[in-house]
Parts: structure tokens; C-alpha cells; sequence
């Protein structure tokens, strides 16, 4: 399988994500420099995280105009799997591929930890691996992962299955203190309808090893093995 | 004094939360105001202000410019409101020179 990973000038995780794909999954894995028009022979797209264009303006708002977006929109809309890691899953939203917006944390305050996050659906193109129920355990590092929908897209993200990782406790429960950020409905992660793009405030590649302290978020990217939802 | 002719006029943007989308910024400001003795200080929003130079142009032309900038790039419409305000030039030279 072939991973891409999309690079943006102030992308900062870029290289672990390029890292978990390739050397500790033991896929193809490169690395895709923002102003490319297409995505090669690329089959699974991870936008990563860090601070795209200095997050001006607002976090992801001017990344999501760079040339390898609508390639990455295309392979979207193809069906194939995108997946946004924390800035990255800030530029899904602002590029329309995915519902919602992530905006300041309610503490106002940058959280560098490790959290858990409770599958909600194995159907996804990321969560194939995962029963829903499942805890994972991972770290953010964010200032602006506060997930906002209006109502009316909430109920829909209810209705059709969308709310891929809520934010729990150690046991799965969602506990208002294990809610890093604020988050509507403790949300850390989202998918579009058909499941193949998914956004996630946590970071899997920093937890794809055991000297990493965890092993969790490789099941994340294994899970898109299986290639396109169909 | 006769002004040479302006080929650029000044937009002004209000970007705000929308009504309802908590506002963190907001509240830690309520927060510092009330700690030094403010009294009576209702709901704080903080927002953006943008300023962009336009070429001049009728007024509904530089405001549907300025409106389809808040839509694609400025405002985020999940969470945000924008507003704009396109003043008459003799009113922006007299804010600069204060």
C-alpha cells in the first residue's frame, strides 16, 4: 500500500507520520510537497499535523487553497482514504472535505497529553481495526481542537453514523473531565458520510511504538490497509 | 485642499463568533475586567478586524467583493459572522491623521 503524506511549510509531524507508514507499518511512504498538482500512485492521503502557514488567520484557512488540495479532494471524492491528523484535520474542515470546525480550546490553553479516545465506528476506512467501544490511548497537542457543529449537522453526524472517537475516561466513559478541549459531545474525531475521510485532534503516529509509550494509533493506520471503503 | 484621485478604498471586516459558539477569549476578558473592578460588564466577544484595500469601485461592487472574501477565505461560516463597513473616504483620512 502506498501512503502519501502531505507537507505544508510549518507542517511538524510530516516526518513521523512518513515514519509509522513506512518504517514501523512497512508500506510505501512518501512525502508530498504541498505545491505538487497530484498524488502519484498514492492510495491512503495523511494530511499531518503541525502549523500550516503559521496557523494565520485561522487554523488550516490558507492551507486548504494549496495546488495538492484538489488532488486531495479528488482522491476524496474517489472514495479513498484521507486521513487529517490534528492541523490536518483543521485544513479537512476548512477545505469542506469533512463537517464542523475546531476552534480555541475552552481552557484557552495549548494541551500537550495523553488522553483516551473511545472508538464509535468500525465502519470507516481508519477504524476498520477497532470494534466501536474500544479506548485507544493517545496524545494531543493542540490549542485549537474544541470541535463546534450547529445542531442540525450534530444530529446528522448522529443520524448517520459520522462520530468516529469521543473522548472518555480510561474505561470508555465519557466523563466531562476526560474531555480535553471542550469539545461538542466530547467529539475528537469525525468521518464524511461514506467513511473514507477522517479527521482526529489526537496524534496516532506518536503512538505507534512501544517506546513511544503506546502502540494504539497503529491500529489507525492499518486499519487502511483494506484500501477503499466500498 | 484638492485630494488626488484614490485608485484604493479601505474595506472594513468584523469578524465575530456566531451567537452561541462559546467565545474562550470572551470570557477570560469578562474574567480580567471583573478581577480589576469593572462593574456592570455584560458578555465580552472578542473577534477580528480586517482591513483590505480595494480598488475603488461602486459601493454594491466593492461590498460584494468584500462579502465573497469573508465567504471563501475570511470567516469561517461554521463558526463565525462577518460584517462590513466601507467608509467614506473623507472619514478615513480623518482617522488617520489622528
Amino acid at each position: 500500500m502506498n501512503f502519501a503524506v502531505i507537507v505544508f511549510p510549518g507542517s511538524n509531524c510530516d516526518h513521523d507520520c512518513h515514519h509509522a507508514a513506512g518504517t514501523v507499518l512497512g508500506q510505501s511512504a512518501s512525502l508530498i510537497w504541498h505545491k505538487e498538482a497530484d498524488l502519484g500512485d498514492a492510495e491512503v492521503v495523511i494530511v499531518p499535523g503541525g502549523f500550516s502557514y503559521g496557523d494565520y488567520l485561522r487554523a488550516g484557512a490558507i492551507s486548504r487553497f494549496s495546488p495538492i488540495m484538489k488532488a486531495v479532494a479528488a482522491h476524496a471524492r474517489a472514495g479513498r482514504p484521507v486521513i487529517g491528523i490534528c492541523n490536518g484535520f483543521q485544513i479537512l474542515t476548512e477545505a469542506g472535505l469533512l463537517p464542523g470546525a475546531l476552534h480555541r480550546n475552552a481552557s484557552l490553553r495549548f494541551i500537550c497529553e495523553n488522553v483516551h479516545v473511545r472508538c464509535e465506528t468500525p465502519r470507516t476506512s481508519f477504524t476498520r481495526d477497532i470494534p466501536a467501544g474500544e479506548t485507544l490511548r493517545m496524545p494531543i497537542a493542540h490549542g485549537e481542537g474544541n470541535y463546534f457543529c450547529d445542531p442540525d449537522t450534530l444530529t446528522a453526524l448522529e443520524d448517520n453514523d459520522q462520530i468516529v472517537f469521543k473522548y472518555c475516561d480510561a474505561e470508555g466513559n465519557l466523563e466531562s473531565a476526560a474531555n480535553p478541549n471542550g469539545s461538542l459531545g466530547h467529539i475528537a474525531g469525525v468521518c464524511n458520510p461514506v467513511g473514507n475521510v477522517v479527521g482526529l485532534m489526537p496524534h496516532p503516529e506518536r503512538a505507534c511504538e512501544a517506546v513511544l509509550g503506546g502502540e494504539d494509533g497503529l491500529r489507525i493506520f492499518s486499519s487502511a490497509l483494506a484500501g477503499a471503503v466500498s | 485642499m484638492n485630494l488626488p484621485e484614490r485608485s484604493l478604498a479601505k474595506a472594513l471586516i468584523y469578524i465575530t463568533y456566531k451567537n452561541g459558539v462559546l467565545d474562550p477569549q470572551g470570557l477570560a476578558v469578562k474574567g480580567a475586567l471583573a478581577s480589576l473592578g469593572f462593574e456592570g460588564v455584560g458578555d465580552v466577544r472578542v473577534g477580528k478586524y480586517i482591513e483590505i484595500e480595494l480598488a475603488d469601485s461602486p459601493p454594491e461592487e466593492m461590498k460584494a467583493r468584500a462579502e465573497k472574501m469573508c465567504r471563501d477565505l475570511l470567516a469561517n461560516p461554521v463558526i463565525e459572522d462577518f460584517r462590513i463597513e466601507l467608509p467614506a473616504s473623507d472619514a478615513l483620512d480623518a482617522q488617520d491623521t489622528q
